[in-house]
């Protein structure tokens, strides 16, 4: 039986709620005796819970695992005021009645007045400024209920309250707020509980389980920064009950008392304004209450939002071609650790037996059994034959990972939901992730030494989930812009481009040896044109009539490319036509399959054909070398021509512009005038080769040719190509 | 069958009707364009939002910080790229670069009137037609020579342009003497106080709306139009001659002023599409729509953030694992709030079910009662 949340109330603890909810009073400094046991009512009382692994608690008989720990208390000499409730205090002091408790408003005549205090507490975090709170409009000098003037209630910074020029101490203020009655509070805005709580005279002492102390190598005992507040707290609370008892001078109680609100106040929050750091002895500001839960790393950014996860794996990626785009190669090292919960029945009874007999040590053995009373049994070298005898239906076998095991894959940072996607497990050699180079847009991955983590869903729920809607192919394309994330890149498109080509002609043998490659058998009696293999992969009756990079139309009749050739346009990633109506129109599985082929027929062709670049692809002839040297002539002409208008002043201003950056303006519109010439002398120029082809397909940009062809115009902000 | 919007199926009725189809074909086209269409939804359950926020703000990563303006155009330079995104989600009071696209009433659609009504909107200031400024020492007088042409041209009432200068600098007498203002003090002052008044009487407006440092003519495929730098939607649509129905700013709460919330909305997707397709980002308009109507719901253009809907969330849990988790914490405890755990994050924290996707349902078995089957 699961039990759910359904709410979580917040309010204000009363000192007798503090009492009934603790096991012990606590009233001694110290923590343990001479030989090393908790003392009780010491700060470590044993009836507080357990730490020591082993031991019992005192309160309930729980262990480690099953005794959360009990609230202590502690008695506090004099009041003191919880600090980060002052400006509640504050608010509630201005706007009721000094003599009789009432709030000072009538009835019906509730306002909200700007508090003008701003919190120094979480000024790093960002404050926000001028905030209002519930409160009326204080100003009514006169009690509207017993008619007593009011004096002026003022606050000094971090916890002092001046009544006109009389500082009130904690006893007064908390015999004011007892005034208040009850049918005041919500007009007031605190229903959380009665605001003289909100002076302390009982203080909660945390469970143990919450300060945990650290055994070091040693054998001495190191505490946490929670215990070692309470300590210190507990001994001047000593020190002033003692104090008042004896009835020492007004002043020497004063000092007390104010560092007992001291210590308080740094339980609490020890990052004040106003208030100096509460230091461990080594000089480090201890971490407090506020301090635990504030922050990045603090409880609820860093625990309660951000959790650590076991079943995880991380290293680096490399790329494999051969794998499908929903498969991620899985080094052998890291799939003998990670494992997968399978539950024996009768029928699997035999083969889960084998795998524990193979042991830990070797793939496709387990690591751990659980038996159906939740017993957790290592799976050794030395007593895996033994347990393999044990197993029986109900049994739960933590056996590695293998070829088909779901797991999730993700990369960092997680922008979008394709940064985490489901893939099928292979078990390869080496230390590295693979995947399919197509799946490299969505995770936004190269392979310049990039990690990736990787998951294991444990349960069957997490497992369907993560096959039905996380599985790779689910994430073709993208909720972004409709469009194919994950497609073709670079060799994928020269391949396919070189191969859909008119001229191309692939001889018979070579074009049975590529379908095979892909996984089709087909009888071929003749050599055959590129777009005739191309067509092997395309779904039947697929129409689609589009225009590829060079605007040309490519036109797809009844499965079969008739005209045009296959390029970025078709089949990249972003943009890929194709892919997206292959995907739209005939679903996940035959688009993953789709792209699968056409990636690794592009490279395999490629391989066929021979393809690569040298520096020599980017040289272009004499003439046209002259052509752009005069053209940077002219240019060069032109912007001294505008400089030298610049000087003399007479140069043009451009509405809402300076001088200065008008020059700016119009040299560069003249570079980029000339960068446009240059670049059609280039493209016009240069032979046909492998550079121009990666260039002409899409698989690169063309402005990645030209600017080693020539140094041509000014460097230019790359999207805008 | 499932139901089309009425867009949808207007068009797609629209392009049967154009076939030569028969009515059975007919139907089995509309059949298929419906199924298509159901297709396309979203299932119940699916995390929109989530969907639509990282849709708009994962392209936003591969926007640089850098305002880039276009080289070359002679036109209003306006903010673009990432900081102008951020300024339409932060709902900023005013933006960065406030500008008007003013369309023309068909009768004025000229280069002419278009200039005309491009002048009467300008800010101009005595600054603007002045050419010299000087003080008289000798006399204690202030005296602007101005340009009569520049007068002329701007069409400028002379009259009007004393009457705001006497307005502008209290206790003067103001004097015209052919191209020349004087303007003596009525009691001694300083020469220091006398710089100061002269600087105060530059830059008094004489013609124009305040706030529009610029305004450009110009010639597009459907008629003139004015580019401004600076936006005063309400005093423009005041104008004759300005298409009230057409004429647009990038100041989004001028528009809520002037237009109301719905063009809020609208103004709000306008700009943020605009803004990221300028920077070759391709985004669905679908997210922005759903980003606009978040921030416009409540019937004011709300942030998205601290300031706006991050801080109205219900859940206190949420708030404060969002920022400043010690003030939410400690303000629910004296406002007694409770925290139904109705989103993802309280949940998440809990280690529970989100109530989203396959979490916001859950599965019953009621058995049937064995006495009523027999």
């Amino acid at each position: 039986m699961s039990f759910k949340v359904s709410s979580i109330k917040f309010g204000l603890l009363s000192p007798s709620m503090i009492k009934k909810m603790a096991a012990v009073e606590i009233t001694l400094p110290e923590l343990y005796d001479k030989d090393g046991y908790p003392i009780e009512k010491g700060v470590m009382d044993p009836r507080l819970g357990v730490i020591d692994p082993g031991m019992r608690c005192r309160t309930c008989g729980g262990g480690v695992g099953t005794c959360y720990g009990h609230f202590g208390y502690l008695e506090i000499a004099q009041p003191v005021i919880h600090v980060k409730h002052v400006k509640t205090i504050y608010s509630v002091l201005r706007s009721t009645c000094e003599k009789c408790g009432r709030a000072l408003v009538k009835r019906g005549e509730v306002t909200v007045i700007d508090t003008g205090y701003e919190g120094g507490e979480d000024a790093g975090e960002g404050s926000s400024g001028g905030e209002k709170e519930t409160a009326f409009s204080a100003v009514k000098k006169k009690c509207p209920h017993c008619g007593s003037e009011q004096a002026k209630v003022r606050m000094n910074k971090p916890y002092d309250y001046m009544l006109g020029g009389k500082k009130l101490n904690p006893v007064e203020i908390r015999e004011w707020l007892e005034r208040i009655p009850d049918k005041d509070l919500k007009v007031l805005g605190i229903e959380g509980g009665r605001p003289d709580w909100l002076i302390l005279t009982v203080l909660p002492v945390p469970p143990v389980s919450m300060r945990p102390s650290i055994t070091l190598e040693t054998g001495e005992r190191s505490e946490d920064d929670l215990t070692h507040k309470l300590v210190d707290l507990v001994r001047i609370n000593q020190r002033l009950r003692d104090n008042v008892e004896i009835g020492a001078p007004d002043f020497i109680i004063e000092d007390l008392w104010e560092l007992l609100q001291y210590h308080v106040a740094t339980l609490f929050d020890n990052g004040l304004s106003g208030v100096p750091q509460a230091r461990h002895r080594s000089g480090r500001a201890l971490r407090t209450l506020a301090q635990r839960l504030k922050g990045k790393e603090g409880r609820f950014r860093g625990n309660l939002t951000g959790k650590r996860v076991n079943f995880s794996a991380r290293t680096v990626v490399s790329p494999d071609p051969n794998l499908s785009i929903n498969e991620v190669g899985v080094p052998e090292v890291i799939a003998r650790e990670l494992t997968m919960p399978i539950r024996v029945n009768e029928m699997n009874l035999e083969q889960m037996k084998k795998i524990v007999k193979i042991g830990p040590e070797h793939l496709g053995g387990a690591n751990y059994i659980i038996r159906p009373d939740g017993k957790k049994k290592k799976v050794t070298e030395h007593n895996k034959e033994e347990i393999a005898s044990e197993v029986q239906a109900g049994f739960i076998i933590e056996r590695h990972l293998q070829d088909g095991d779901i797991v999730i894959f993700n990369r960092q940072p997680s922008l979008h939901r394709m940064s985490i996607m489901a893939h099928r497990v292979r078990i390869m050699p080496y230390k590295t992730f693979r995947f399919n180079l197509s799946v490299c847009a969505p995770y936004n991955a190269d392979f310049d030494g990039d990690e990736m983590n990787l998951h294991v869903p444990q349960t069957e729920e997490a497992q369907t989930e993560a096959v039905e809607l996380m599985m790779v192919e689910n994430h073709i394309r993208s909720p972004r812009f409709g469009g194919p994330i994950i497609g073709c890149i670079q060799d994928h498109i020269s391949g396919n481009y070189m191969l859909t080509l008119d001229s191309t002609i692939v001889p018979k043998a070579r074009a049975i040896q590529l379908l095979v490659a892909l996984g089709i058998e087909e009888e071929l009696e003749k050599d055959i044109s590129g777009k005739e293999l191309f067509s092997y992969l395309l779904p039947k009756g697929l129409n689609l009539k589009f225009k590829s990079n060079d605007g040309k139309i490519v036109v797809i009749k009844d499965g079969k490319l008739v005209q045009g050739v296959i390029d970025k346009k078709a089949i990249g990633t972003e943009v890929g036509i194709l892919i997206g109506k292959i995907d739209k129109e005939y679903g996940k599985e035959i688009s993953r399959e789709f792209i699968d082929r056409i990636g690794k027929l592009g490279i395999k062709y490629l391989d066929t054909i021979g393809f690569t670049i040298g520096i020599s692809d980017e040289d272009i002839k004499n003439d046209a070398f002259k052509e752009i040297k005069s053209q940077i002539k002219d240019v060069e002409k032109e912007c001294e021509n505008i400089i030298t208008s610049y000087r003399k002043g007479s140069i043009e201003i451009l509405p809402g512009q300076t001088v200065e950056e008008s020059l700016e303006t119009f040299i560069m519109t003249e570079l980029r005038k000339v960068l446009d010439k240059t670049s059609k002398i280039i493209d016009r120029s240069l032979p046909s080769n492998c550079a121009v082809i990666m260039a002409r397909s899409g698989a690169d940009t063309a402005c990645r040719l030209r600017r080693p062809a020539d140094v041509a115009g000014k460097e230019d902000t790359p999207w805008l190509h | 069958m499932m139901e089309l919007p009425k867009k949808i199926e207007d068009q797609a009725i629209a392009i049967i009707e154009a076939g030569k189809l028969t009515d059975s074909q007919k139907k089995k086209v509309m059949e298929k364009i419906s199924k298509k269409y159901k297709e396309s939804l979203y299932e119940p359950g699916d995390a929109v939002g989530i969907i639509a926020a990282q849709s708009i703000s994962e392209p936003a990563t591969q926007m640089t910080m850098r305002t880039y303006h276009v080289a070359g155009s002679a036109g209003i330079q306006v903010t673009l790229g990432l900081p102008r995104l951020i300024e339409i989600v932060d709902a900023r009071k005013s933006p960065s670069t406030p500008s008007m696209v003013i369309h023309l009433e068909h009768s004025h659609n000229t280069r002419e009137g278009a200039r005309k009504i491009a002048s009467q909107i300008r800010e101009t200031s005595v600054r603007n037609v002045a050419l010299e400024d000087t003080i008289d020492l000798a006399n204690m007088k202030i005296e602007i020579k101005v340009d009569k042409k520049k007068i002329a041209e701007l069409e400028i009432d002379i009259d009007d342009m004393l009457k705001r200068a006497k307005k502008a600098i209290r206790n003067f007498d103001v004097e015209m003497e052919g191209d020349t203002i004087r303007l003596s003090p009525k009691k001694e002052l300083s020469i220091r106080d006398m710089e100061k008044h002269k600087l105060k009487l530059l830059d008094t407006q004489i013609k124009g709306i305040k706030g529009i440092k610029q305004a450009i003519v110009r010639e597009r495929d459907d008629g003139w139009i004015i580019d401004t730098l600076g936006s005063s939607l309400e005093k423009t649509l005041a104008i004759d001659g300005v298409d009230a129905a057409t004429t647009t700013t990038n100041d989004i709460n001028q528009i809520q002023k002037v237009l109301g919330i719905e063009a809020a909305r609208n103004s709000i997707v306008k700009e943020a599409s605009e803004t990221l397709e300028e920077q070759g980002l391709n985004v669905q308009i679908r997210h922005i729509m759903l980003l606009a109507d978040v921030m416009t719901t409540e019937g004011e253009v709300k942030a998205i953030g601290r300031y706006g809907v991050a801080g109205e969330k219900g859940s206190v849990l949420a708030r404060a694992n969002f920022e400043v988790t010690l003030k939410h914490l400690t303000n629910a405890a004296i406002t007694k709030e409770t925290d139904n755990l109705e989103s993802v994050v309280e949940n998440v924290m809990l280690n529970q079910v989100t109530p989203i996707g396959t979490g916001m349902c859950e599965l019953y078995y009621s058995p049937k009662d064995k006495k009523k089957k027999e």
